[in-house]
């Protein structure tokens, strides 16, 4: 079983297939569940009405009640009934019950205050009706959204509430078709093979002899593995078919609930017997019934308090970090908007007052003829104030910024990179909105297993008895199998044509296209981007070619291991001696040690486990028939070997699986005086061996984890194969021995906190009961008998550890095999309390847990076996360029420390270069690790001199255990973790629980208030995919979990590249630069009316037409910028991925920065003062009137904003172009016809025939020439500055973009891009490429921001000598510049090596002049951030820091160990040209 | 082995596919398209900002722009215009008496007459206007004292007229026709214009009423309640009239029924709300009379001001102004001036950018591309 803690891990790959059918819109269950969170309020009150006191739910059959008057006492009728109603609304309740939704938005409730206030007379500004348009135009479009989804999940509750369903009716006394929605709790159904549940049920009977029932729960979790129910324990024995109208027992059980994965409850006959009920007995709604012709339960839970139904929860509502940044500067805009009312109001005061008693003719009194004095008239022009600069809260920003990103979330879905061809799964986004946080994260952490690893198991050494195995020939032969695979891209890419993807319809036609253009003609097309996506996408053709040639959709090394000889030679040579004495009945006792220990380290890698066989060349219910037929073949030997004395062999062909009946037999078979010889008298029966041989190639193994699966493959290549699985019994087959079948008397499931599995079987050779147990290495270590019984096991216990440790430390997930024997009495006294553990109803789960603890001690250690994992694709070259682009990656893992350190050396993750520092601890004395750590910030911090102190080490990795991290993260250390872990290029967190995962993720995001994004794949990730601010799950082995918890599932880890640095760049800056768009374009266009009241003695009048007013953000301007924040790119998707550095630009959230408002608010002003200013002196003193003054105004002002954003637009499609031309002829067509519709309506401006007067004066086109180029000029003067002087990195990639492609890929592949500002200086550090005294090889520029993390402590100068022997004395030369940023670079700077080999001497730096553009200049990151800390490593690369708790306490905690020269592999050595190729590169310079 | 395993993902890509999605069909892979669209590679224009990219568009922009300014500054300069203020508020000043004592209640017409040279001919048509200071026709609440439909003719407006022109709605019961605060302050000075021959005789210069207010205004907008027939006893007896006016509206121009009543265009003139408070409305036009002599030649005049408006109260002043018409309308030198600016600031910015590209530019294109 698999050493982690994974809930209920699912396999194949299938999962997801059915899983993403399920996530299609219109699915059914998709759309059931997401108004399972409005059902569930009213189930409370149901059930209290049924039971008011009782805690239990009762079920009668229906048919006891049907002759009675419409089931008037039918206890069953308070239950829910079948019916599924997932509307939120009906056609009464829509309305009200949407406003109120809606009204929960603050803005909507503000916007209709607004509305409302224009109702009051005294106030008023514009027509009141007309003000209502904005807000009901909103409000609206949500309704209508929200009818439409009503109205799907209304036609697919009643499609699901329409189909058929076989229920027994008491009248005509045969099983009937009835609709779902008919179905109630008490009703017995019946279910043939294929059929979907409709409700959940508890199962009665099944035509399939041994009483079980497979369902495959795809739609529920994901998992395609079929699952087995059985019959409840006293339907078992009817030998007869089921029938309903004998059935008069009484069900209890729980409440409905929303667990999967429990059931409890008893059923109660009338004969007064109690049988428990357990979720094995239980089939859910949503479930398939497969291979299984038929079967018959009874209806338990009905529609909404069905078990599927209550697990739905509505989808997850986050709010970005833009957002939340977003949300201040509405905030801002509020303040603004309240200081121009206050102004106006203020102003208006005045204004009236200056008049005195006065009253000019055109101070019109109020409209009850009372007049106002001043104070008055001040505090009501502040209200209608804010109702004429209500434009300045962006109504229509929260419904723009919804659509935008839910066509984000569309572009993202169709992008074809981000298609994984072997599963046919897209990138799913679970969270819409909050697609821009992908562009800002700062921290990833993830998961090792399924997620860096293919989560594939391959078997790959074993210990047995204490003796290795190194299956040579199996390392052999699967290097040799990643050759072939290398060089069949190899060969692929010289065809260098690209067969269309989008002609390739099924993986069938797939292989063809393949073979097709393997022998095509070799037209060399030259270049090599071609080239690279050939090969790539010959790499998924022949990834979905393996998934054909190959059953099992799984590679072909999890299947076929070629034994090692030796221990080959030892099974044969130990069946074969058991055979001999099994025809001699010798007691197997007298095998010889290490044979036997062989024997059964294989028979307990075959039973212990949870694999299903089957075979998959047969649809699956038929296979299972003739599986059946094999297995009861045999299985009517074993039953006579355990069941000789039986009397109930009658009842039963097999042997009882319920442990009570076992309980009886054990009792009996004591009784009749001990056991008979163990063997069998009956000899196996060959046929089923020949059988077995046709068969061999096609049995196909179905196992919860892939660790198992790998081995049982593993043991079958040891001819020790599984062949059948009961509940009840296993069938092995043994080389000469044939089939054996254990008695499975008992399965101890795999839990995470036990880490093992075990199973209780009767042995068929030596009948002895025997215990396998299989685990992780380090509890089975210690439950291993204490070795003082023989000098043997303790040999044996020890050279396995010594192996494990080898094992480990290739990279290898390592298991530990131990068996234990026990007696009839022990067993009859474990059985016992067993029993009454299973039976409870309190704290079962407990009392289980604890009989396993009894169960699982005092074992005897037969081997340990070494599975490889292997990485997914494009792992490490994913990790470089997520790297490059700023990202600070931690993997937390539940593997053991070697392992994940070796898996994290290959993904690159874990530099051999660089100094590994490991953390174990005993005790909270951690600090003391911590305390050299201490003073290396404190002391840059403090010397301000450039003579900085010593620095941190340079490229550091740290490894951590769980055990330590346990107490890293307490609070009193949690700050000093931190501090050194923030230091550390790289973080590893191993045995690490689910728990402590989501505690170190919420720990860094807290309190270094970093994005965070959390990947994985099981269910041991979902804490921490749930606490991160995105949650990425990997839709791979282990079933759903992951993937529902998420906000994004990805079909394999090296998407996150394209997802985070293309997708995420783009959603960011497009979702960022449209907020600030907004921003400006309503605040200039509320300043247009801001300056006109200086004109107007501050009235609250307005010169621009209401209509245009209200409409101008509505309609006027509102598509341009919708397909810009849509489409807009402002670097290519090749170059982001190539320059990695680009994502910095999201991180540091440089595209929209607090000063931006400002700035953009500023500019809105300057700008709003060009359109209001140039008409007004044009018009000075003239006879023109208010609102044909006030239209050109809004023309200009149109025109202005619509350039402004062609400013800001980066790409130009035909899109753009449509849009704004779309913007302005929708302008000019609705002002045409609105001046020409209505002589005298549109009080007040009445603006009849305006328009069409202004278009034939030449002044007007005047006008529109001069304002928006007046307007825009500075905006467009300082882009252009920016664009020479200072350009961001974004520009500059955006200029690598426009260069031909061969010479952006040249550059590309060499990472050499100037991001340069000719403005600035040189850099003070550029002395570092004089390298230092002592040669330092890289200079690396780490940046360690001065935070309150980091304090000064004095008296810590004892650490100082062991600070030097990790950093040193060199920095002396170092110039600590404070002011300069620096990206953490790559030494790599070939991140596509793989792909593109670069001939040797393109790494060279050549000349001055390239080394001159290698200089890079990044914005600065952050003001704040105060300090920036340049050091340089002085150890040998390899070095690697130990550092252990001794556990004694001794004063020197801290113990260095060099263990570099095995660790430096020479494929890591650093070229010579490329290290000067750092130097120059490292040459990062910044320009505040 | 093939066809079997791929029966069995066709299987499970429809786990629910018995359950009435309409039977197992083919799989339809979930592929995206491969279109520019979707992949987001339409073909686009991607301008970059630089000194060198946007250079000539400065240099354009200024080249284009100081021809036009100075177009525009030569025929705004072209234009004649005279103006007189004759609000009165000094001593000296010949309607200071008339400014003094008037009000909105003085029933006796107050006449003065201020004397004013003319030094250079005016050649074509000249149109005469009226000009307010400091009156805030754009005040909201007088902006929307009207009532279209009544002016529009409506006889149930006329009757009950909209509730925006209160308070001037009705009086003692009675509608006000036409209803609201513009109406109410219409512009009642009488201005007349007198050339002084050389040999001192006063010949008044034939001003035309008609032609002065928008035509969609006079024709579509504004109408008499039935019809423009016997207006008197159109709006006699229900109606009274604005409280500041003199005579009812159906004597506004007695002489002319087709200039009487609510298509008056004096009354129309002033129902079109000023933008500005400093503003100016077309009151006559003098017609060229003949091609050889000036409309108005050079030489004294005489305006005489039946001086009825108050405009003190406020702080108001009321000026005359002669002024002819060019294209591009008054005389307005400021979008000369301003054309000018931007185009000369254009210009600058575009030599700066052109420094800038020079000195920075060029290195940056080398660096970009080294080969």
């Amino acid at each position: 079983m698999l050493p982690r803690g994974t809930g209920a891990p699912g396999c194949s790959r299938r999962g997801l297939r059915s899983h993403f059918t399920q996530e299609r819109p219109h699915s059914r269950w998709r759309a059931s569940c997401r108004c399972a969170s409005c059902a569930l309020p009213l189930l409370p009150k149901l059930r209290s009405c049924a039971h008011p006191a009782n805690k239990t739910r009762t079920v009668h059959a229906n048919l006891l009640y049907d002759a009675a008057n419409k089931g008037e006492e039918n206890p069953n009728r308070h239950y829910a009934n079948n019916k599924i109603k997932t509307t939120k609304y009906t056609v009464l309740s829509f309305l009200p019950k949407n406003l109120f939704e809606q009204f929960h938005r603050f803005a909507n409730v503000y916007f209709v205050f607004i509305a409302l206030l224009n109702f009051v007379p005294v106030v008023n500004a514009f027509q009141p009706e007309l003000a209502l348009a904005p807000v009901v135009f909103i409000l609206s479009v949500t309704a209508i959204k929200d009818l439409w989804e009503d109205y799907r999940r209304h036609r697919s509750d009643k499609e699901i509430n329409h189909m058929d369903c076989l229920v027994f009716s008491r009248a005509e006394r045969r099983y009937v078709e009835k609709y779902w929605k008919e179905v109630r709790v008490g009703d017995f159904i019946r279910l043939r093979c294929n059929e979907i549940l409709p409700a959940d049920v508890l199962l009665l009977s099944s035509s399939d002899p041994d009483r079980l029932c497979h369902i495959e729960t795809a739609t529920l979790d994901g998992e395609t593995n079929l699952k087995q129910r059985q019959v409840v324990r006293s339907f078992f024995d009817l030998d007869c078919e089921f029938d309903p109208l004998k059935y008069n027992s009484i069900i209890e059980c729980e409440k409905p609930n929303n667990d999967l994965n429990r059931f409890r409850g008893y059923i109660i006959h009338r004969s007064g017997r109690r049988d428990a009920l357990y979720k094995e007995n239980l089939l859910l709604r949503g479930c398939t019934i497969r291979n299984t012709e038929e079967a018959v339960g009874i209806v338990i839970y009905a529609g909404h308090e069905t078990k599927a139904m209550l697990n739905n929860n509505g989808p997850r509502y986050k709010r970005s970090k833009l957002e939340r940044q977003m949300n201040v500067d509405v905030f801002w805009c509020v303040v603004i908007l309240l200081v121009l009312c206050l102004f106006a109001a203020i102003g208006h005061g005045l204004w009236m007052f200056q008049y005195g008693d006065k009253r000019p003719v055109f101070d019109v009194l109020s409209p009850e003829g009372t007049d106002l004095s001043p104070i008055m008239s001040a505090i009501y022009l502040f209200l209608t104030m804010i109702i004429v600069f209500q434009v300045l809260i962006p109504i229509s920003l929260f419904v723009s910024i919804e659509i935008v990103k839910i066509c984000q979330v569309y572009f993202i879905h169709q992008d074809m990179d981000l298609y994984d061809e072997e599963t046919d799964s897209h990138l799913q986004c679970r969270a819409l909105n909050i697609t821009e946080d992908l562009g800002q994260m700062q921290y990833i952490f993830s998961d090792k297993t399924g997620t860096l690893t293919e989560n594939k198991m391959v078997f790959r050494r074993c210990t047995v008895a204490g003796v290795e195995y190194s299956h040579d020939a199996n390392a052999k032969r699967l290097a040799m199998y990643q050759e072939m695979d290398s060089e069949e891209e190899e060969c692929t890419s010289h065809g260098g044509t690209l067969p269309r993807r989008d002609s390739v319809t099924s993986h069938q036609s797939a292989r063809v296209v393949l073979r097709s253009q393997s022998t095509k003609s070799h037209r060399r097309t030259g270049s090599r981007a071609e080239a690279k996506r050939a090969i790539s996408s010959a790499v998924l053709l022949f990834s979905c070619c393996r998934l054909f040639t190959d059953k099992t959709c799984s590679v072909p090394q999890e299947k076929d291991i070629t034994p090692d000889p030796k221990l080959l030679d030892k099974v044969n040579d130990c069946s074969s001696q058991m055979d001999f004495m099994r025809f001699h009945s010798q007691p197997m006792s007298q095998l010889p040690s290490d044979l036997s220990d062989t024997i059964d380290f294989f028979i307990a890698l075959t039973i212990c486990n949870t694999v299903v066989v089957s075979s998959p060349n047969q649809p699956r219910h038929k296979n299972f028939l003739s599986l059946r037929n094999v297995s009861q073949k045999y299985s009517s030997s074993s039953s006579l070997i355990t069941n000789r004395s039986s009397n109930k062999g009658c009842s039963s062909l097999l042997s009882s699986p319920s442990a009570e009946s076992t309980l009886t037999k054990l009792h009996e078979e004591r009784s009749c005086g001990g056991l008979e010889n163990a063997f069998s008298p009956v000899p196996p029966s060959y046929d089923g061996k020949a059988s077995w041989n046709i068969e061999e190639g096609e049995l196909r193994y179905e196992a919860e984890s892939p660790d198992e699966a790998a081995l049982v493959y593993a043991a079958r290549a040891y001819k020790c194969s599984l062949v059948g699985r009961l509940p009840d019994q296993v069938t092995v087959e043994l080389p000469h021995l044939g089939k054996l079948s254990f008695e499975l008397l008992h399965t101890l499931g795999f839990d995470s906190t036990r880490k093992r599995m075990s199973v209780v079987v009767r042995h068929p050779l030596t009948d002895q009961i025997t215990v396998y147990t299989k685990g992780a290495d380090s509890v089975i270590m210690d439950l291993i008998k204490p070795p003082n019984t023989g000098k043997r096991q303790k040999k044996i216990v020890c050279r396995t550890q010594n192996y494990l440790n080898l094992y480990a430390a290739d990279g290898l997930r390592t298991l530990c095999i131990a068996k234990k024997i026990l007696s009839q009495e022990e067993y009859a006294c474990w059985l016992q309390r067993h029993l009454e553990a299973e039976t409870a109803i309190q704290g079962r789960e407990q009392l289980l847990f604890e009989s396993a603890l009894r169960l699982e001690t005092n074992l005897q250690l037969l081997g340990a076996t070494g599975i490889e994992d292997r990485l997914q694709d494009g792992v490490p070259e994913t990790i470089a360029s997520l790297r490059k682009a700023g990202l600070q990656i931690w993997v937390l893992t539940g593997d053991k420390q070697e392992t994940a350190v070796n898996i994290a050396y290959a993904c690159k993750l874990l530099d051999p270069e660089e100094e590994i520092l490991t953390l174990n601890a005993d005790s909270q004395d951690l600090l003391n690790l911590f305390a050299p750590f201490d003073l290396h910030p404190s002391s840059s911090l403090s010397s301000s001199s450039s003579h900085a102190a010593p620095f941190l080490v340079h490229r550091l990795g740290l490894v951590i255990d769980g055990r330590t991290l346990a107490y890293a993260l307490d609070k009193s250390l949690e700050d000093k973790f931190l501090a050194v872990a923030r230091s550390c290029r790289s973080v590893l967190c191993c045995r690490s629980t689910p728990l402590q995962k989501s505690m170190v993720v919420k720990l860094v995001r807290n309190k270094l208030k970093v994005m965070t994004l959390a990947i994985g794949d099981g269910a041991n990730d979902v804490s921490m995919i749930q606490v991160a601010d995105v949650g990425v799950g990997i839709s791979g082995q282990e079933g759903m979990q992951a993937v529902m918890a998420s906000d994004f599932a990805l079909p394999r880890f090296r998407y996150l590249q394209k997802l985070l640095l293309v997708h995420g760049h783009w959603c960011y800056s497009r979702l960022a630069n449209m907020i600030l768009y907004f921003f400006y374009k309503n605040a200039m266009f509320v300043a247009l009316i801001f300056w006109f009241q200086f004109y107007c003695g501050f009235s609250g009048s307005a010169m621009i037409d209401q209509w245009y007013l209200i409409f101008f953000n509505l309609m006027f301007s509102a598509f341009p910028q919708l397909i810009t924040g849509t489409l807009d790119k402002d670097v290519s998707a090749e170059t982001l991925q190539h320059l990695p550095q680009l994502y910095v630009n999201g991180q540091n959230s440089e595209e929209y920065k607090p000063y931006m408002f400002w700035m953009n608010m500023i500019d809105a002003f300057y700008q709003s003062l060009m359109c209001f200013f140039i008409p007004y002196f044009a018009y000075a003193d003239s006879d023109m009137d208010l609102f044909t003054w006030g239209t050109p105004i809004t023309t200009l002002a149109l025109f202005t904003i619509l350039l402004h954003l062609g400013i800001e637009t980066k790409t130009w499609t035909w899109m753009n172009w449509l849009s704004i031309a779309f913007s302005i002829a929708l302008f000019f067509t609705v002002a045409l016809c609105y001046n020409a519709s209505c002589p005298t309506c549109y009080s007040p401006s009445n603006p009849y025939w305006t328009m069409q007067r202004l278009l034939q004066d030449p002044l007007f086109y005047l006008l529109c020439i001069i304002t928006p180029v007046a307007a825009l000029l500075p905006r467009y003067f300082y882009r252009a500055c920016q664009g020479t002087l200072f350009p961001s990195p974004v520009q500059v990639g955006r200029q690598l973009d426009k260069l031909p492609a061969d010479t952006r890929r040249n550059i590309l592949s060499l990472t050499r891009v100037k991001v340069g500002s000719p403005l600035s200086p040189k850099p003070p550090f550029l002395s570092l490429s004089k390298a230092s005294p002592k040669g330092c090889n890289k200079n690396d520029q780490r940046s360690i921001s001065g935070s309150k993390t980091l304090e000064a402590t004095q008296g810590q100068a004892d650490e100082e000598e062991d600070r030097s022997c990790l950093s040193g004395p060199t920095d002396s030369e170092m110039h600590l510049s404070d002011l300069y940023t620096l990206v953490p670079s790559e030494i790599d700077t070939l991140p596509y090596t793989k792909d593109a080999p670069q001939p040797a001497g393109e790494l060279q730096p050549p000349s001055t002049e390239v080394s001159e553009c290698l200089d890079k200049t990044l914005e600065p990151s952050d003001v704040s951030l105060s300090s920036w800390i340049t050091s340089t490593p002085l150890l040998t690369p390899a070095d690697s820091v130990q550092l252990n708790l001794l556990p004694d306490g001794a004063p020197q905690c801290v113990r260095y160990s060099r263990n570099s020269e095995d660790r430096l592999k020479p494929d890591h050595a650093v070229h010579p040209a490329h290290r000067t190729e750092q130097e120059v590169e490292q040459l990062l310079h910044t320009k505040l | 082995m093939m066809a079997s395993s791929y029966n069995a993902k066709e299987e499970d890509g429809h786990p629910s596919g018995a359950s009435g999605h309409g039977g197992p069909g083919v799989v339809k892979s979930k592929k995206p398209d491969n279109t520019a669209f979707k992949q987001q590679r339409l073909p686009a224009w991607q301008p970059i900002l630089t000194a060198g990219t946007v250079l000539p568009a400065f240099f354009v922009i200024g080249l284009i722009f100081i021809p036009i300014g100075i177009g525009l500054f030569v025929t705004s300069n072209n234009i004649k215009e005279f103006e007189i203020d004759y609000t009165g508020v000094d001593m000296d000043s010949p309607c200071y008496t008339c400014a003094k004592n008037s009000s909105w209640n003085n029933t006796t017409p107050c006449t003065c007459s201020v004397d004013f040279t003319l030094e250079q001919p005016f050649e074509s048509n000249v149109f005469m206007y009226y000009g307010l200071s400091n009156f805030y026709q754009n005040h909201r609440r007088y902006v929307k004292s009207r009532d279209d439909s009544q002016l529009n003719g409506g006889r149930s407006a006329l009757m009950e007229p909209s509730k925006e022109c209160e308070p001037y709605r009705k009086t003692d019961g009675v509608p006000i026709a036409p209803c609201g605060a513009i109406a109410n302050s219409l512009f009642n000075d009488t201005l007349e214009l007198f050339h002084i021959d050389s040999n001192g005789s006063r010949n008044a210069v034939p001003l035309v009423k008609k032609g002065i207010a928008w035509w969609t205004d006079k024709h579509v907008k504004f109408r008499n309640p039935g019809g423009n027939n016997n207006l008197t006893l159109a709006f006699q007896g229900d109606f009274s009239k604005p409280v500041n006016w003199r005579k009812p509206v159906y004597e506004l121009d007695p002489s002319d029924p087709e200039n009487n009543g609510f298509i008056n265009e004096d009354f129309i003139v002033w129902m079109r709300t000023a933008a500005l408070p400093t503003f100016r409305k077309l009151y006559r036009i003098i017609q060229k009379k003949s091609s050889t002599t000036p409309t108005l030649p050079s030489g004294k005049y005489t305006l005489d001001i039946t001086y009825n408006y108050p405009v003190l109260s406020f702080d108001g002043r009321k000026r005359m102004i002669l002024s002819t018409i060019s294209w591009m309308g008054g005389k307005n030198p400021f979008l000369g001036i301003a054309y000018i600016t931007v185009g000369s600031i254009c210009f600058f910015l575009g030599v700066v950018l052109l420094i800038i590209h020079y000195k920075y530019d060029t290195r940056n294109n080398s660096a970009d591309i080294p080969n």
